[in-house]
């Protein structure tokens, strides 16, 4: 039975009224304005972006500021906010190898064509807290080099060459969206891409890190890894042609694999595949390597059994606000259901007590009766 | 060039400009022209697509924000503005733009607006690139002991 109870709004008032005051925090505090979130705190905006699945910096950083720096709750802000946007249409799928690389680096070839180009990279410090920071200090501009010009090709191309690495079949097919239609199991790749691109960063990297410790291990090297801008294009019905509509930011993880074989394919190396807005590097990685360990059966692998080669543990877990959605919905009032537990508790307790004084009355040992 | 590969390069230019440094080229410009919506600005969503190892089939990366508009110009050119974001005043002057350059102002508007704007996002782009190419590694092999 369903009882609806009213009341609380008083006290819901108040609660977001002090919500509002303690994310303002110390009056005697200068207050942070969305442009320095956006600015400041550009790797916190990535997340909610890609987790939010919309490229918008302005409106994460907005996010952030009203979650209080709750990612998840941030999330969850865009997520709703974009499902309140009219769709456009879709751009034609992103060049990345036109891309205007920040950071492009290789853990197979040194010398790769285009160089090892660090980056604004967290890498190679010390991870010792820089004080610092603490005391307002000015930061010199960042030192220039020479740009060489031209495009800097991906490194699986000359693999490729050799016919050593497993060639990805070309395709205009339209994938399917899992913001539109609910998710079918078997899922293909397409979609598989697109729920690991916006899954929680937490659960993919621990999906990620499981093969790495032996959970269907797949040997995966960093083909390559690139982050920078590539412009955004879409055909324009009014116009006849495409245009670009923007450029964005993204992060690419190519993983190179080891494989011996199977029933159906020559020993050669395989693919896993991350594309993730922003810079997102853990996240990228990670995508990459779930990715390849859920390609098992289009290779002709074996089912290790193992968590990250389960498509379906994978994709219906890796959302963290549809899991937060039926986590947090348990400290709502159950007031109801709880009810009737408590009932159900008591008469067992009832009938468990009147099966034991029966035995007693009978004359028998209370141990005995225990069991 | 063809037309539309001249009008494909300024949209795009427009759709990734600064809104604040359009603007501010667009308010130095002079008066703006009289028009007729066709479409009012509206923001909306674009589905962006990626390819699985970059070359393989699409799928679904995420959505952008993206804000439209057309209109009419008094003489009758139809101009239409596409730009990322949010910004209803950007689409509505990338929408002017496009219009005017189909007029006869054509080249004055590439020499205020245009022109400026692509040197914007090109010094842009090359100071990045600059910061980039200071962060590649130099690898040189070390000297033997036993040489």
């Amino acid at each position: 039975m369903y009882v609806a109870v009213k009341g609380g709004e008083r006290a819901i008032d108040n609660a977001h009224a002090w919500l509002a005051d303690e994310r303002r925090g110390d009056r005697g505090v200068a207050e942070l304005s969305v442009a320095q979130i956006r600015e400041q705190l550009s790797l916190a905006v990535n997340r909610v972006m890609a987790e939010g699945s919309l490229y918008d910096p302005d409106l994460a950083a907005l996010a952030i500021k009203q979650s209080r720096g709750d990612l998840i709750e941030a999330i969850f802000l865009i997520r709703a906010y974009r499902t309140t946007l009219p769709r456009f249409g879709a751009s034609k799928p992103i060049e990345t190898g036109e891309m205007a690389c920040d950071r492009r680096i290789s853990a197979t070839f040194k010398d790769a064509p285009g160089g090892q180009v660090l980056g604004p990279t967290f890498d190679y410090t010390h991870r010792l807290l820089d004080f610092k920071l603490a005391a307002d200090g000015e930061v010199p501009e960042a030192p220039e080099g020479t740009p060489q010009g031209g495009d800097v090709p991906h490194i699986t191309g000359y693999l490729n060459r050799e016919g050593l690495i497993q060639d990805e079949p070309e395709s205009d097919e339209v994938p399917p969206d899992l913001t539109r239609e609910p998710m079918e199991l078997p899922a293909g790749r397409p979609l598989r891409l697109q729920s690991l691109t916006r899954g929680d960063e937490g659960f993919v990297l621990g999906m990620a890190y499981s093969t790495q410790r032996g959970y269907a291990r797949n040997h995966a090297f960093v083909g390559e890894l690139r982050i920078g801008a590539v412009a955004v294009e879409m055909d324009i019905p009014e116009l006849g042609f495409a245009i670009e509509i923007g450029e964005i930011t993204v992060t690419e993880c190519e993983t190179v694999n080891q494989f011996k074989g199977s029933k159906t394919e020559p020993p050669q190396f395989t693919r896993g595949y991350g594309l993730v807005f922003g810079q997102t590097e853990r996240k990228a990685i990670s995508m990459a390597l779930v990715d390849r360990a859920l390609r098992w059966k289009e290779l002709g692998e074996d089912d290790q059994g193992a968590p990250a080669q389960d498509e379906e543990f994978v994709l219906m877990h890796s959302d963290n606000i549809q899991a937060t959605g039926f986590l947090e919905h348990i400290k709502l009032p159950h007031y109801v259901d709880f009810q009737s537990e408590l009932e159900l508790v008591r008469k067992l307790r009832r009938e468990v007590e009147a099966a034991r004084s029966s035995v007693l009355s009978d004359g028998l040992a209370p141990g005995e009766a225990a069991e | 060039m063809t037309a539309n590969d001249e009008r494909k390069a300024w949209m795009g230019l427009l759709a990734k400009a600064p809104a604040t440094e359009l603007a501010r080229l667009w308010e130095a410009f002079g008066e703006e022209p009289g028009h007729d919506w066709l479409r009012a600005p509206e923001a909306g969503g674009v589905m962006v697509r990626g390819r699985a190892g970059a070359t393989g089939a699409p799928f679904n990366l995420g959505e952008m924000t993206v804000t439209r508009c057309s209109l009419k110009l008094e003489g009758g050119a139809v101009g239409h503005g596409y730009v990322q974001g949010r910004d209803k005043r950007q689409a509505r002057q990338a929408a002017l733009v496009d219009a005017l350059m189909q007029t006869g102002e054509a080249a004055t508007v590439r020499e205020a607006i245009l022109d400026p704007l692509a040197e914007t996002l090109e010094t842009a782009r090359a100071a990045r690139a600059a910061k980039a190419a200071a962060t590649k590694v130099d690898f040189f092999t070390m000297v033997r002991g036993e040489d």
